[in-house]
């Protein structure tokens, strides 16, 4: 035991004392997530859009100067009809339309609630999203004002009508694929470099002639970047929740446990990586081609997988993280349970005892 | 101690080491002298369970190199020939590393180690990267002894360095060797064969020779002649034409004649005078490893 | 500083940051010299040499090289030297010819020249039949005497040798050697570096290099008697002990 630990004690040195590597994989993480996060929340300050105001009273125009008074949102040029809102998104002219229908304020004073459609440009989840909720938060704003204490409260229902993207799929997808990106580069990329580095540096060979189990010296190798890699993750999540206000809807617990495995998944990967090459140049190579680009295009993170082309879409099911953003946005997002996504945990396990089955069967006991 | 019975072994169809046999007794410092390419290293790295023989077999102290690797692996101690320490870490940390690894401690084998250690032991917080030649090379041979072995193997563990840290090597080499440590040590400089109890002479994966240096020499066969000071290049095609002359050949600033019959330091002056060579400092000299190494390659070929 | 003299410098020295890897080093080798600069690994040999072939910039000191010099003219001296190292010098995916052919097509031979030169060179190394065989497949020993021939392919004044003999097996290292006096016979200047200690009393004159510095300079038989050893290694020994 003791032996393993100080191989450990080893491994968390060459870690600290490369601070160059350590500060990148800790900066990383941070300036992905603020990079992204930003680049979204740039967009919502002053989205253009149009009100089309059929009730014309008081009230709907007390709600529309509401609206734009805001800063997220300005008055688009246009003078539009219903008719013409479909050419305005597809031209990209406006980011969302508020329609309040004729019936609105007679509603909204004899019988205390009215409804409001909200159309918004889903192609760009995000914002969508975003200025959906800003829009019904100021419209929340105003029934709250209208209603006395000793009334029965108003009520504003705004439907949204989600155009081009009706089910929202990559809302907020920024955290959950920076985590996933992050977790594969740490776990599998400086696993593999570091074991690869072993090999070049000769050190291997004498590691092996000594009583130390291959089997031990690699998880003693892996121990570190599986802190690291969960280091990482954690703070991505708190970036994510405190600056951009993405919501963590389900259990934290199960989002902590599905993290450790889908890192272990990656760990595996990189271990496998490893027992294949011999140099660290290689590994890196491999790292980077087999594993970051499939991660970062194939996964859902940037581009829906709905949109593939069928080949792609197939072959996406061979990208770990793509079951992975599955989960995290599941219980993130949506707030769902491991019954929602049992089979997608399932694949990930798969993926781990393949890949730890492989990299056994690869693993040298001597030097050829 | 050490037992090789026709071990063979090939890469991609290149044969690296071509039966081999020899065995090397308990206690002695056993030398592989050859140069790059000869197989010294693929032997070292059959002999530490490191490669598999493709043929034959071999046994260190009672275990076999192949079938008990994981016991013999415990015994052993290993150089390899690239320094192959971790440069990021220090000196100290290195060697309790290892000790770490053996299931040792420093303190419990320190005297093992002590001539060697305390040589370095007041760089112990220096990073090992940042270590000259000759102490890389210390502090290399205290982690391969830390969890005293019984047979240590040092591939090639002077080439470089420098001529006063060689020759302190081989003297701390000796002390083990008088400690009862069984060496098999490899080099490429023909000088060190003198140093070792007994070496293997070897070339393309071939044995030449197996003795004591001085039975080496013995055996060399041939008569030597040396013409000292630089007698000029252009007479060595001369004389190597001249009579009885089996060969000619620059030795640092002599020329070096072999006869292959016995033959009188006049008659040597005599054929060399015939061809144009002054032979007046003519002298028998007594061969070199290195020309016996040389003879052996020419019979071979 | 003679105006026949191959090479010359004066205080030539090179740091890098705090290091000094060439610590004031002067000295002369004349025209068809065999110049031995020894030293272990790491003693500043090779930073040395890279000095004089133009490769680096000194930080300080003066220097010429086949009456060039070494700071300005770095691009004359090229054309007028060769040089080869023990690490890098053929390119083990062409074959014999080829790399003989590239060589020399680098320093402006006419293909008529390239083709008399490459069969010179292949006869004195007796390599005619293999002229068509990958590189990487030759024994160490026959590469370094292709190298060398290619680095002479030119006609050089003077060639750089960087640890040419390494590794080498003692024969060809023998006949190695042989091709060097050969080379300084007909008058090329020859400047090597070994960590052979042996290897010294082939040539003319050495240097004996420890930690930057040149601390013996001489004949070997000059730096014996100066040490009153027997071999160089002892005159190694006796000086780096001095230090």
């Amino acid at each position: 035991m003791r032996r393993f630990g100080s191989f450990v004690q080893k491994e968390f040195y060459h870690i600290f004392r490369d601070w160059r590597t350590l500060l990148i994989l800790i900066g990383m993480p941070v300036a992905q997530i603020l990079l992204f996060g930003y680049a979204i929340t740039n967009e919502i300050q002053e989205a253009e859009i149009v009100i089309i105001d059929h009730s014309k009273t008081p009230e709907s125009r007390e709600i529309s100067s509401r609206i734009l008074e805001s800063e997220y949102f300005r008055q688009s040029n246009q003078m539009v009809s219903e008719a013409d809102l479909e050419t305005l998104f597809r031209r990209g002219k406006i980011k969302q339309a508020v329609i309040i229908p004729a019936n609105f304020a007679r509603d909204f004073n004899t019988m205390g609630r009215a409804n409001l459609q909200v159309i918004a440009d889903a192609s760009d989840p995000n914002t969508a999203n975003i200025t959906y909720n800003y829009t019904s938060s100021i419209v929340q704003q105003f029934t709250v004002e209208k209603t006395d204490v000793f009334s029965i409260p108003y009520r504003i229902r705004v439907f949204p009508v989600m155009m081009y993207n009706p089910e929202l799929k990559g809302v907020f997808l920024f955290v959950p694929g920076t985590i996933s990106v992050i977790l594969m580069l740490i776990s599998a990329m400086m696993t593999s470099i570091s074991i690869t580095r072993e090999k070049e540096l000769g050190t291997m060979e004498i590691l092996l002639a000594t009583p130390m189990a291959p089997v031990q010296i690699i998880v003693a190798k892996v121990i570190p970047y599986l802190f690291l890699a969960l280091f990482n993750a954690f703070g991505v999540l708190v970036l994510g929740y405190f600056v951009f206000k993405v919501p963590i809807e389900g259990s934290l617990a199960l989002l902590l446990g599905e993290t450790a495995l889908f890192v272990t998944t990656a760990l595996s990967l990189g271990i496998f990586i490893s027992s294949r090459t011999n140099s660290q140049q290689v590994a890196l190579m491999a790292s980077l081609m087999g594993l970051m680009l499939p991660t970062i295009l194939l996964s859902g993170f940037i581009f829906p997988i709905e949109n593939m082309p069928v080949v792609l879409q197939v072959i996406s099911n061979i990208v770990p993280a793509k079951w992975f953003i599955v989960i995290i946005k599941g219980i993130m997002i949506k707030g769902q349970g491991i019954e929602y996504f049992w089979k997608e945990t399932l694949v990930l396990v798969g993926f781990t005892l393949l890949f730890v089955v492989l990299s056994i069967k690869s693993f040298k006991l001597r030097l050829s | 101690m050490i037992e090789v019975k026709n071990i063979s072994k090939s890469y991609a169809g290149i044969s690296a080491i071509k039966d081999i046999t020899f065995t090397v007794e308990k206690g002695k410092l056993f030398g592989f002298i050859g140069p790059d390419g000869a197989g010294k290293t693929t032997l070292i790295r059959i002999l530490t369970t490191l490669l598999l023989p493709d043929k034959g077999e071999a046994r260190v102290g009672d275990l076999d190199v192949v079938d008990d690797f994981k016991k013999l692996r415990k015994s052993i101690g290993y150089m390899p020939g690239r320094f192959s320490l971790y440069e990021d870490l220090s000196v100290k940390e290195n060697l309790s590393l290892f000790a770490a690894i053996f299931g040792t401690t420093i303190e419990k084998n320190y005297h093992l180690i002590e001539d060697i250690y305390k040589q370095i032991e007041p760089f112990r917080n220096r990073r090992a990267g940042a270590l000259s030649g000759g102490m890389k090379q210390k502090l290399a041979l205290s982690c391969a002894m830390i969890h005293a072995p019984e047979v240590i193997f040092l591939d090639e563990p002077t080439t470089g360095v420098d001529p006063v840290s060689r020759k302190e090597f081989w003297q701390m080499l000796r002390k083990l060797k008088d400690a009862g440590i069984t060496i098999l040590v490899s080099t490429p400089y023909m000088d060190e064969a003198a140093l070792c109890d007994e070496v293997a002479l070897i070339q393309d994966g071939d044995v030449l020779q197996i003795d004591s240096p001085q039975d080496i020499i013995e055996s060399y066969g041939n008569m030597l002649f040396s013409i000292p000071g630089h007698v000029g290049f252009e007479l060595i095609d001369r004389l190597r034409k001249a009579d009885g002359v089996q060969n000619a050949y620059l030795f640092g600033e002599e020329i070096r004649m072999v006869f292959k019959e016995t033959i009188e330091q006049d008659s040597v002056q005599h054929i060399v005078q015939s061809v144009g060579v002054p032979g007046e400092l003519i002298r028998p000299v007594t061969p070199t490893v290195e020309d016996c190494f040389i003879q052996l390659m020419q019979k071979q070929e | 500083m003679s105006k026949q003299d191959s090479i010359w410098v004066e205080d030539l020295t090179k740091r890098f940051g705090s290091f000094t890897a060439v610590d004031s080093i002067s000295f002369q080798v004349d025209p068809g010299e065999v110049f031995g600069f020894l030293g272990a690994n790491g003693a500043g040999k090779s930073t040395a040499m890279k000095m004089l072939c133009g490769l680096l910039q000194p930080t300080s000191g003066i220097g010429e090289v086949a009456g060039f010099n070494i700071r300005k003219e770095s691009e004359k001296i090229k054309k007028k030297i060769g040089y080869m190292s023990q690490k890098f010098s053929l390119y083990n995916d062409l074959t014999i010819a080829e790399n003989i052919q590239f060589y020399a097509g680098i320093y402006g031979l006419k293909s008529r020249e390239i083709r008399e030169k490459s069969r010179l060179l292949l006869d004195q190394i007796e390599l005619n039949t293999k002229a068509d065989t990958y590189v990487g497949s030759l024994p160490l020993g026959w590469k370094q005497k292709i190298a060398f021939g290619v680095a002479m392919i030119h006609n050089p004044e003077i060639i750089f040798l960087d640890e040419p003999t390494g590794g080498v097996d003692p024969l060809t290292r023998r006949n190695f050697w042989e091709m060097i006096r050969q080379a300084a016979y007909q008058g090329t200047t020859v400047f090597v570096t070994t960590h052979y200690m042996d290897e010294a009393e082939y040539c003319d004159r050495i240097s004996m290099m420890v930690d930057g510095r040149i601390e013996g300079l001489g004949s070997p038989a000059d730096l014996k008697g100066e040490f009153e050893s027997k071999n160089m290694d002892e005159v190694f020994l006796k000086l780096a002990r001095a230090t």
